[in-house]
Order: C-alpha cells, then sequence, then structure tokens
C-alpha cells in the first residue's frame, strides 16, 4: 500500500483528528493526559463498542439498526426482572450475561423475520420493532426502575483489573471488561475477514442481486446478521445494567445517535459495502473522548448531543467527497486504458 | 474445479409464455463444444427469455433441454452450474467493493462450501483463473476502481474458474472500445480453443460475423434463421432480425449551402483533456463526433453543454458569444445534450412516459398561477408519443415498460420539445437493435430537415457515415481530422481513428 493510499482511508484521518482534538485538550487542561482519564475514556466505550460492533456488520450489509439500543436494554432489564423472579444464582455473572444474549437473539431474530422473510426495509423494520420491543416491556416485564441488580452484576461493576493510587490522590482503575470485549473486537474482525460468512455481508453491501447470482443466499445471510446483531446488543444491555449498577427500562434510548456516528465516523458507508472493525473501534474511541472532555474545553455538557451530531455530519460529508473521487479514479482507469 | 471437457448443449422445441404473452414458441437450439454461437434479435424477440431457460432462471412451459445425454424438462440455476453453464449479464455482476481477486475466487469458495476464506488462497485463485484465459490484471484492486473492459475480462475469469463449459455473454461489448472488443475477442478464442461453447448475444453485425461461427435469429418468439455463419452476409442477418430490408446507405438530408453558423467554438481547451478545438456547426447540419474511448470526445461534448469546465476558448451561439460555465447557460442558449448513458442520466426510469416528457424545461407548461395543468402536459406528451413513434399500451406506463430504442426515443423527444438550435447526441443508438437505430437516425434526419443543427458524438462509424454531414476526428484532445461529406468512408474513418 502507497503512502497516499494510506493518507486516503478513513482510519488515517481518525487517528489524525484524535491526535490533534487530543493536544487542543492537553493544552487546556494537564489532567487529560493521565492514565485516569485514558482509563475513563475507556470504560465509558465498553459498552458502546459491543453495540457499535454489531451496528458496523449491519451497515456494511447495507442495511441500518435502529432497534438496537431498545434490545440492549430489554435484554438487560429481562435478564434481570428473569433472574429475580426465579431465584436464580444470585453470585453468577455468566447467567445473566447467557440469559441477555439469548434474549437478544431472539428478538434480533424478529428483526430477522421482519427484514429477511416480510422484506420490509431495514429502517422501517426496526424503527417498528423498536416501538413494539419497547411497548412490550414496559407493560408486561416492568416499568420499574430496579436498583438492587443481582449480586454478581453487582460485583461485577467494581471488578478492575488494574487499580492503583495516583500521585495526585485520585484512584486509578481499569475495568476486567478490556479483556472480553478486546477478544470479541478481535472475534468480530476475524469473522467479517476471514469467513464466508463475514465476506457474504461484504457481498450484501455491494449489491443484492449480485450476491445471488454468486450463490450466496441472501435471506439467510440476512437472517444471521440481524440475530447476530441482537446477541451482541443483550450482551451490551446487560454489561450496561452492570456497570450502572441498576436496571433502568429506560434507559440507553437515544443512544443510538453516538454509535451510528461513531460506526459512519469509523469509515462505514452508509450505502453498504465499505467498514473495518478497526475504524470502528477509533470511532467509538474518538466520541467518547470528545463526550467526556468538551468540559475540561469549556464547553457545557448539554452541547454533547450537538457535537455527537456534527461530527456525523462531518463524517458523511467525508464520505459524500471520498465517492466523488472515486468516481473519478474510474473514470481515469477507463480513460487511460484506452490509450 | 478447472476443466477443458466438452459440453453439447441443446434445447429443442423451448416454449414459453408469460402471463398469456408468448415470449418463444418453438424454439430449437443446439451448441457444441469450441463453437461461438450468435444469437441475435432485436430487443424483445425473446433472446434474454432463451438465455434464462438455458441457464435455469425461468422454466420453460414445454420443450426438452438436453446436455450432452442428460435431459431435463427445466434446469435450476444451481444445476446449471454444476453442469458447467455460465452467465455473463450486462451489468457483469461483480461487486464495486471487493477486490478482482475476491470477486473471481468467492463463488469457488461458496461451491465448494467453505466455511473460511484466505487472502492467500483467494489470489492463488485469481491468478490462475486470470492466466488461463491470458489476462493480466491487477488484481488486488478493488472492482470499483477497474475500467469497464477490465470488469469483464474478470466477469469472465470467474466463470472460467467454475469449470465452464458453455458460456453466455450478454451483448458483452456494448460499452467496449474498438480495441477493448479486439482483446475480448481474442479471450474468447482463447477459451475456445480449450473447449468451451459461447454463445455471443449481440446485435451488432460486423462484430458477429468476425467472431461467430454459427446464428441463430431470433424474432418475435421464434427461430426465423440458423446455420453456419458463413451462409449468411450482413444484410442477410439484418433482413432475419428485423423482418424487412434494412438499408445502410447514407440517409443524411441534402445540407443548403449558408454561410450562418449556429454554433461556432473556437479554441476550446480544457488541459490535459482537449486542446485548441475549433469548429462551426451550420443550420441544418449534422456534425460528427469520434474518436476512441479517452480521447476527449465526451469531454468536448459536455464541455459545449456547460458540464466540463474549460481553461480558455469561445462558444458563440448565433454570432453572440456566450461564457457556458453550466449545463442551465447552455439551455438558455438553445443548446440541448442527449448523454450516452440513457438509463441512468438521461430519463426518471420509474416515472411515467408522459412525466419524463415534459420534465425538459417544465417551466413553459405551467399555468399563470404556477401550477402545472395536467391537461396539458397529457396533451403535450401524447403530442410526442404520436410523433416519435414511440410504441406503448400507455403513456403513464413508467419508462422501464419500454424497449431500449423506445427508451432513447423519449429521451430524444423530451430534448425536441425545447426546440434547440444544436443538439448534442452521445452515443445516441448505444444499446440500441437495428430497426430501432435506423428510426433514431430517421428521426434526427427528419429534424435537421426542419433546420435543427445536430452534433452526433459516436465511435460507430457506420452510423456517422449514414447520417452526418461532416465528421471530425478527435485524436488525443486534437482534432486530427475534418472529413467532408465526399470523403466519408469507413475504410479511412478507421485508418484515422485507430
Amino acid at each position: 500500500m502507497n503512502f497516499r493510499k494510506l493518507l486516503r482511508r478513513n482510519e488515517t484521518v481518525l487517528i489524525f483528528a484524535i491526535i490533534v482534538f487530543s493536544l487542543v485538550i492537553g493544552s487546556k487542561s494537564p489532567e487529560f493526559f493521565t492514565i485516569a482519564n485514558l482509563f475513563d475514556i475507556l470504560r465509558s466505550s465498553f459498552v458502546q463498542l459491543i453495540f457499535a460492533l454489531g451496528v458496523l456488520i449491519v451497515i456494511i450489509s447495507g442495511g441500518i439498526d435502529v432497534s438496537f439500543p431498545i434490545v440492549g436494554i430489554f435484554a438487560g432489564y429481562t435478564a434481570v426482572v428473569i433472574m429475580r423472579k426465579f431465584e436464580l444464582n444470585e453470585e453468577s455473572v455468566l447467567v445473566p450475561v447467557a440469559l441477555a444474549i439469548l434474549i437478544g437473539i431472539i428478538l434480533g431474530g424478529l428483526n430477522a423475520i421482519a427484514i429477511a422473510g416480510f422484506e420490509i426495509p431495514t429502517l422501517i423494520a426496526t424503527l417498528g420493532t423498536a416501538g413494539i420491543f419497547r411497548g412490550f416491556m414496559l407493560s408486561f416485564i416492568g416499568a420499574s426502575f430496579i436498583s438492587d441488580i443481582p449480586l454478581g452484576l453487582d460485583n461485577f461493576s467494581t471488578a478492575d483489573l488494574i487499580k492503583f493510587e495516583s500521585e495526585a490522590g485520585t484512584l486509578v482503575r481499569l475495568h476486567v471488561l478490556v479483556i472480553p470485549v478486546a477478544l470479541i473486537t478481535l472475534a468480530v474482525s476475524l469473522l467479517l475477514n476471514r469467513t464466508i460468512f463475514g465476506r457474504s455481508v461484504y457481498a450484501l453491501g455491494g449489491g443484492v442481486e449480485s450476491t445471488r447470482r454468486l450463490g450466496i443466499s441472501v435471506k439467510r445471510t440476512q437472517a444471521k446478521i440481524y440475530m447476530l446483531v441482537g446477541g451482541l446488543s443483550g450482551l451490551a444491555g446487560i454489561l450496561y445494567v452492570s456497570l450502572q449498577r441498576k436496571a433502568n427500562p429506560y434507559d440507553l434510548a437515544g443512544s443510538e445517535l453516538d454509535v451510528i456516528a461513531a460506526v459512519v465516523l469509523g469509515g462505514a458507508s452508509i450505502m453498504g459495502g465499505y467498514g473495518t472493525v478497526f475504524g470502528t473501534v477509533l470511532g467509538v474511541l474518538f466520541i467518547n473522548m470528545i463526550k467526556n472532555n468538551l468540559v475540561l474545553l469549556g464547553v457545557s455538557s448539554s452541547w454533547q448531543r450537538a457535537a455527537v451530531g456534527v461530527l456525523l455530519i462531518i463524517g458523511i460529508t467525508i464520505q459524500a467527497i471520498g465517492e466523488n473521487q472515486k468516481q473519478k479514479r474510474q473514470r481515469s482507469a477507463t480513460s487511460k486504458e484506452a490509450e | 474445479m478447472v476443466s477443458t471437457e466438452s459440453l453439447n448443449y441443446s434445447v429443442e422445441n423451448i416454449t414459453k409464455s408469460f402471463g398469456g404473452a408468448k415470449a418463444l414458441s418453438n424454439v430449437s437450439m443446439s451448441v457444441s463444444s469450441s463453437e461461438v454461437h450468435c444469437l441475435a434479435g432485436e430487443n424483445g424477440s425473446g433472446k434474454s427469455t432463451l438465455i434464462k431457460i438455458m441457464s435455469g432462471v425461468h422454466a420453460p412451459d414445454s420443450g426438452l433441454i438436453r446436455l450432452d445425454r442428460k435431459e431435463f424438462n427445466q434446469l435450476s440455476p444451481r444445476q446449471a452450474v454444476q453442469e458447467g453453464v455460465q452467465v455473463i449479464f450486462q451489468d457483469f455482476s461483480l461487486l464495486p467493493n471487493l477486490t478482482a481477486a475476491e470477486n473471481i475466487a468467492l463463488p469457488t469458495f461458496i461451491y465448494e462450501n467453505s466455511k473460511f476464506i484466505s487472502k492467500r488462497e483467494t489470489k492463488k485463485i485469481a491468478q490462475s483463473a486470470l492466466e488461463l484465459i491470458g489476462v493480466d490484471i491487477d488484481f488486488n484492486l478493488p472492482v470499483s476502481d477497474i475500467s469497464i473492459a477490465s470488469k469483464q475480462l474478470i466477469a469472465i475469469a470467474r466463470a472460467t474458474n467454475l469449470g465452464v463449459k458453455m458460456l453466455f455473454m450478454d451483448e458483452p461489448t456494448t460499452a467496449l472500445t474498438r480495441k477493448e472488443i479486439t482483446r475480448l475477442f481474442e479471450v474468447i478464442n482463447q477459451i475456445k480453443a480449450r473447449g468451451v461453447a459461447t454463445v455471443f448475444v449481440s446485435h451488432k453485425i460486423d462484430e458477429i460475423q468476425e467472431i461467430c461461427n454459427t446464428i441463430t435469429v431470433l424474432r418475435n418468439g421464434e427461430v426465423v434463421a440458423d446455420g453456419p455463419m458463413k451462409d449468411f452476409g450482413a444484410r442477410e442477418i439484418s433482413q432475419a432480425m428485423t423482418g424487412h430490408d434494412v438499408l445502410t446507405t447514407r440517409i443524411a438530408p441534402d445540407l443548403k449551402i449558408s454561410e450562418q453558423k449556429v454554433v461556432e467554438v473556437s479554441h476550446l481547451t480544457a488541459k490535459p483533456t482537449f486542446s485548441d478545438i475549433s469548429f462551426s456547426v451550420a443550420p441544418g447540419e449534422i456534425l460528427g463526433i469520434t474518436g476512441l474511448l479517452g480521447s476527449g470526445r465526451t469531454e468536448l461534448a459536455e464541455a459545449i453543454f456547460g458540464k466540463y469546465l474549460v481553461d480558455s476558448g469561445e462558444i458563440a451561439v448565433n454570432g453572440v458569444k456566450l461564457s457556458i460555465n453550466s449545463a442551465k447557460a447552455a439551455l438558455d442558449a438553445g443548446i440541448g445534450y442527449v448523454p450516452p448513458d440513457r438509463l441512468t442520466q438521461g430519463l426518471f426510469l420509474e416515472q411515467s412516459i408522459l412525466r419524463n416528457l415534459v420534465a425538459v424545461g417544465i417551466d413553459r407548461y405551467k399555468s399563470n398561477w404556477g401550477s402545472l395543468p395536467k391537461k396539458n402536459l397529457t396533451a403535450i406528451g401524447n403530442k410526442w408519443v404520436s410523433d416519435l413513434k414511440i410504441k406503448t399500451k400507455n403513456p403513464s406506463n413508467p419508462v422501464t415498460s419500454l424497449s431500449g430504442g423506445n427508451q432513447q426515443r423519449v429521451v430524444l423527444a423530451k430534448w425536441f420539445a425545447m426546440n434547440p438550435h444544436l443538439m448534442i447526441l452521445n452515443g445516441p443508438t448505444v444499446g440500441v437493435d437495428v430497426g430501432s437505430k435506423r428510426e433514431i437516425l430517421e428521426i434526427i434526419r427528419d429534424r435537421a430537415k426542419n433546420g435543427m443543427s445536430f452534433l452526433v458524438v459516436s465511435d460507430d462509424i457506420p452510423e456517422l457515415i449514414q447520417i452526418c454531414h461532416r465528421v471530425l476526428v478527435i485524436k488525443n484532445g486534437k482534432i486530427s481530422k475534418e472529413f467532408l461529406e465526399s470523403e466519408l468512408d469507413e475504410a479511412s474513418l478507421y485508418k484515422e481513428l485507430n
């Protein structure tokens, strides 16, 4: 890969942006460049990254899922309710996590039926199911805040991998989740790049009819995608509940902006076909860096959402410009060969 | 999976109807190993239906499909692939976001039911597939960065790699230059030497004669002629396709000599694409512009229409110097432009024929209140439908319901309604069959008789000779030669071009 190509990559632009913002924030407030702050950014990124990996897969396939925050909180909340109701092992972390993933896969399966079965456009389908899931949860599962979540989950929120007191006297903690989240990230990357399923996801984003002619089952691939995203969302939901140490059915709604913005900034094309796990990781880190540290720049926290909105628009604009250049390159490829 | 085994494929008495309309009746065709078989016919003659039946997309109502000694009443797409039957559609069915290597190798992995894919294996498969057809393309590039001609070769490599014994190519030369066609033909000859049978769907008669050794001509769903290529001349083929005698003599109207110039272009320069281009067009004149792909001919046409920005030079319309820097400025000056890709650039495909006809200059149809009275629009639309003989049952149907030639007519009508001084037509008959082509050229002739001037940009030399009063050849962004009416002949134009 030559240097110019490297410059054109979204990841390069993003790394550059992260460095520039770090320098700006760091010059204003020295506490930015502390390990404590770095670990804080990581901690606030875990849940979002798992959501984002799911969204990345959907966006590469040329679809969009806006139901994932609801699926996440539905799965997390319901898992806690089930734990309470059936008085399952209070100490266990794996049981509620497995429950949430299972619930997520089932809800994702319902999305899959709407999208692959009834061929409803993905945005409309997931917008619809999001409403249905939310209504179902609030009416039949519960609408009240649960503050005493199972002990295992509660303890997990403070399970730190690294913990020490800094010279300034603040407590520096790196949560143990960094390991499983890193493994999941790696797994999704391998899935997308090294398996036929992963390449089928890219193929689908490149063109549905062409994918079908390759001999790939479009419906089966879509069904797998939405179930996988459901499972990832369920996992993210239960981790969110654990880290927050409470299960609030009204949480997470509205978080789709941050996640979709992170994925798009990471270079995934909203038209489908393009996107990388590395880019998404950078996108999530970037968004959280901005959100966590706007205050240090003297920007009121009420501007956070607006800032993320602006970033999303910038990300899409960069894509549109890149698309234009790509067409130019193609044109020059055609005329060059003609000579 | 690669093999050089031969396959004899025949269909007998195939009949197929769609909702009462007969698409094919009693069609029989037989293709054997190492044959390049031409399937010719106008749009709507049943070519596509036949290909789809032979590749397993559609099931016939009746008839027999015979692959070597195996007999089938119908094929499934998977069966067809297993038997070595592959189709290269006009859009190539390639995935623009994946690399050429992956596009070639992915189906192989899928048919082997693999779960995993490795980069090294992918490249190895692509390399050997491309070597097999004797082509050298950088397969690490994404397909979106590759020229149309190379895309086609990649599609062939992919088919070959899946053990193709019988390859259908649906109008493979439509978007190619002469040079690229030559390369394509070399590849076809290469796979032919390995025993692969090719069915070549086309309506370009000179190409058919060059590459094919047998021919089947379809008209209205029936086989009207078949046999070895050597028994057919150009005239017999076009006669079989259209059902009537189509002449290829010049049809350009006599040009009244006048000093008046509608458009004068002087020293137009847009580096590095073209430079110092000067010419003028008289009223009622049909001026041809030709050149190889990449010579700057399309950019020049777009520059006169304000779509391609120039560095310097002047354009005068009826003696008035104008700065044409946008399509709107060109329209205001009375210059119209029909792009080569009529499907993507010239039409609103899902909208009705009527709406498309009134889409250009829609301001002219508005009432004093600024609304668009439906009655007016319908009347104007219907007038053009009958004037230009657009074949449709109902002008409210979407444009997609029309055949290629008729779609092109809608594009032309849309512009003629503006009554421009100069009409620029870029590839006016690309993808149009013989009969419709003739009619489109006649439409141009009739308008020119009424005083409209034309700039016809095309690489179809016979077409230019038929219709033009003068032809300019563009080479490397410069006018290399001007052919006057008396000097127009195919041989010297081809010679100048290449």
